[in-house]
């Protein structure tokens, strides 16, 4: 008897001096989307655990608020969200029923990463919802520039330093090499690019604005007629009709729109259709931040040079 | 009654009060004639106008001074040693969403409306033929670090119901989940949903016949929750608190009187697409059905349920696909003056969804009544649900309902529409 009691007093004194010794390990980071999880392990390294809550070929507007979700945020130091209402959906409920006073909005442990990125689409003047699913603070899919990719990691670095000061020279030093990753990256990205400036585009969604920016295209027209408005005869025949005016030869698509409509567009116009994944994880190729760029801009320029060569 | 000379000096009083501020009014103790009080009351009249107009111009500078503010690029953020700048350019977003300064701390809102009509015939229910059933206002905000509050008003043709006003401790020590106010009693699943969210037009049998009518388990309290840490699941165990109020199901006579529900919750994802949600609830307080002249008797009710969701949403297809089945099985034990009697009830039902904005569903539906627990209703039903968009629902039920003690069979078509204004809410899950 008296053994065991020892034993179970050793044991509580075991667990009650591990758990300072964890609390100053590893960050554990949860991200809303696949790209900031990309992102957040590029600069934490083996300093950090993180784990994305969506899937990069899921439509990130509308996640299931799954309980599994709850145990995840329940665990977190921190939490990454994207912001500009991308999650207002499905992401309120999962941190109001974490019981996790580090991640509430507002507190040291929540990051939106929209802070300091450039953001296009800021809708100005009155807007209302016969627009569609506007999103009042501007184009949520900001991640596809890479210079906000640089932004992100840069405030990702500074949360992490905030939590582990200890640790801060290794989160700069990650920082700075994932920086001149996307540095030269971008360089032979723009070169690849190059051929086909202002280059005439449809999407699905407005979900590539700031990569059309970035690399010099003109998006003309949407395959949605309003954001989250699924196509409408009228819409694709105006659209059909407009893109054969401006000769558009290539439609985008986010991996989780149906292909229906887009098919019959590009069958009717000539264009390509291509499925163009916005976030890591979209396609089993795209691992990481850099291959998102890789793949979507060799996708990209192939099909602009075939369309050109046509 | 205040006398002549008391109310002049009150008014003089007053006057002396004022008179730092307008050092017009300082004449007020004169001004006895009909005359001179008009002359007052003009003069307070262009006094409020002028200040009307000041007010009004600072306002405006106020607002263009933000105005110029929120379109200003916004600050780089505070370099690290290796961090390049953000070269600012002209759609720059500002650190914060723009909104007038004056409403950022407004709740959000929204209405929904609930519009029903129904055809055919049925002696039992008497439901009108279109009725705007219900609009539910709600109102959520964070209090404070520490707390968030909820309200839901239902305003319905006939008056306002306070339908749920909560506040939420959410970051408690020890990983509770504290809630204080009038809430649906977390009992099985439909008691909690709010009417938006159901994928009917109406509520199940059970809910009517052995909950207590729309509202459900609908009571003033305290609610805590506790996440069960184990490594195999969501476990969440709810233990509630109420005043023992809830028509057709609990009726208080003494503060003594409590009603007590527990809830335990299991959810397991077997994949990325699928999942099941399991409950078993129970709930005890004084009968709404007890008798004044029972003393120490049996008089309370005693329900117990179980639940069970089965979802299956393709991740990457989740727009357009899902399938979600769902059962409910409840046990109501009510004490008659001719001695307790164990009423039960339970639906079974399936929404598949064949496209971006439609649905199709079905449910079965069997349950003795609480006012009589040997009469036993049975419900079929089928739907057809249509969302135009995130904000709006159109959904057609053809509904037959077989009544044990009226022996009649209604055959109904319900037709709802819902639609939603104001702040984005959460998707239901």
């Amino acid at each position: 008897m008296r053994l065991k009691v020892s034993v179970a007093v050793t044991l509580v004194a075991a667990v009650l001096t591990a758990w300072p010794a964890r609390a100053q390990g590893k960050l554990t980071v949860v991200t809303t989307t696949q790209d900031l999880a990309s992102i957040a392990q590029e600069v934490g390294g083996d300093r950090v655990t993180v784990e994305a809550i969506a899937r990069g070929y899921q439509d990130p507007h509308f996640v299931d608020a799954k309980p599994s979700f709850i145990l995840k945020l329940q665990k977190a130091d921190l939490l990454v969200a994207v912001g500009r209402e991308l999650e207002i959906g499905w992401l309120p409920p999962l941190i109001q029923q974490s019981r996790n006073a580090k991640i509430q909005v507002g507190a040291a442990g929540y990051i939106d990463a929209s802070a300091g990125a450039r953001i296009l689409e800021i809708p100005q003047g009155q807007i209302t919802r016969a627009m569609g699913d506007v999103h009042p603070a501007g184009n949520p899919h900001y991640w596809l520039d890479p210079e906000n990719g640089k932004t992100i990691a840069h405030q990702l670095a500074q949360a992490f330093s905030r939590l582990r000061p200890a640790d801060r020279v290794g989160f700069e030093q990650r920082l700075a090499a994932f920086e001149n990753r996307v540095s030269e990256a971008e360089k032979r990205w723009a070169a690849a690019m190059a051929p086909f400036k202002g280059a005439k585009i449809v999407t699905y969604h407005r979900s590539f604005p700031n990569f059309a920016d970035r690399f010099g295209l003109d998006i003309v027209g949407y395959v949605e007629p309003r954001p989250g408005i699924p196509p409408t005869p009228q819409h694709t025949l105006d659209l059909i009709a407009e893109m054969k005016r401006l000769n558009v030869k290539v439609v985008l698509v986010e991996p989780y729109f149906d292909l229906k409509t887009p098919n019959s567009i590009g069958q009717a116009t000539g264009a390509t259709v291509l499925v163009m994944p916005p976030s890591v994880g979209g396609v089993k190729e795209i691992t990481d931040y850099v291959s998102l760029f890789d793949y979507d801009i060799k996708l990209l320029a192939d099909a602009l040079r075939q369309a050109g060569s046509k | 009654m205040m006398s002549p000379t008391r109310f002049v000096a009150v008014t003089a009083a007053a006057a002396c009060l004022c008179a730092p501020v307008r050092p017009a009014l300082a004449q007020a103790p004169a001004a006895q004639t009909p005359e001179a009080l008009q002359q007052q009351v003009a003069a307070l009249k262009a006094d409020l106008a002028r200040l009307q107009q000041d007010y009004q111009e600072r306002l405006a500078k106020l607002e263009a001074a933000l105005a110029s503010l929120q379109t200003a690029p916004a600050p780089p953020p505070p370099p690290l040693p290796a961090a390049e700048p953000v070269p600012p350019s002209e759609p720059v977003a500002p650190g914060a969403p723009p909104s007038s300064s004056s409403k950022v701390f407004n709740p959000d809102m929204a209405v929904i409306g609930n519009f029903l009509g129904v055809a055919g015939k049925n002696p039992v229910d008497h439901a009108p033929a279109f009725e705007m059933r219900e609009a539910e206002a709600s109102f959520q905000a964070n209090v404070d670090p520490y707390a968030r509050a909820d309200f839901f008003m239902s305003f319905g043709e006939a008056g306002v119901n306070l339908e749920e006003g909560f506040v939420t401790f959410s970051s408690l020590p020890g990983g509770l989940l504290v809630k204080a106010g009038k809430m649906r009693a977390a009992f099985g699943k439909v008691n909690t949903m709010h009417t938006h969210v159901l994928p009917w037009a109406d509520r199940p049998l059970i809910t009517a016949n052995l909950l207590g009518g729309e509202d459900g388990i609908n009571d003033a309290g305290v609610s805590v929750a506790h996440l069960i840490p184990n490594p195999w699941l969501f476990l969440e165990a709810t233990g509630q608190v109420f005043r023992g109020d809830s028509e057709g199901v609990f009726a208080s006579a003494s503060r003594r009187d409590l009603s007590f529900v527990g809830h335990l919750r299991g959810y397991h994802d077997f994949t990325e697409n699928s999942n099941l949600d399991l409950g078993t609830s129970y709930a005890r307080g004084r009968s709404f059905f007890a008798g004044p002249g029972t003393v120490n008797a049996d008089t309370d009710t005693t329900l117990v349920g179980i639940d069970a969701t089965y979802r299956w949403k393709p991740l990457q297809r989740s727009i357009y696909r899902s399938f979600t089945a769902r059962t409910e099985i409840v046990w109501n034990r009510t004490p008659y003056l001719d001695g307790p009697s164990t009423g039960t009830g339970f639906y079974v039902s399936g929404d598949y969804q064949f496209a971006r904005r439609w649905f199709a569903g079905g449910r079965y539906d069997a349950s003795d009544r609480a006012s009589d627990l040997s009469l036993r209703d049975r419900g079929g039903s089928a739907t057809l649900t249509f969302w135009p968009s995130e904000f709006s629902v159109v959904r057609g039920q053809y509904r037959r309902t077989v009544y044990e003690g009226a022996d009649y069979a209604a055959n109904e078509l319900l037709v709802q529409m819902q639609f939603s204004i104001g702040a984005h809410g959460a998707h239901a899950f």
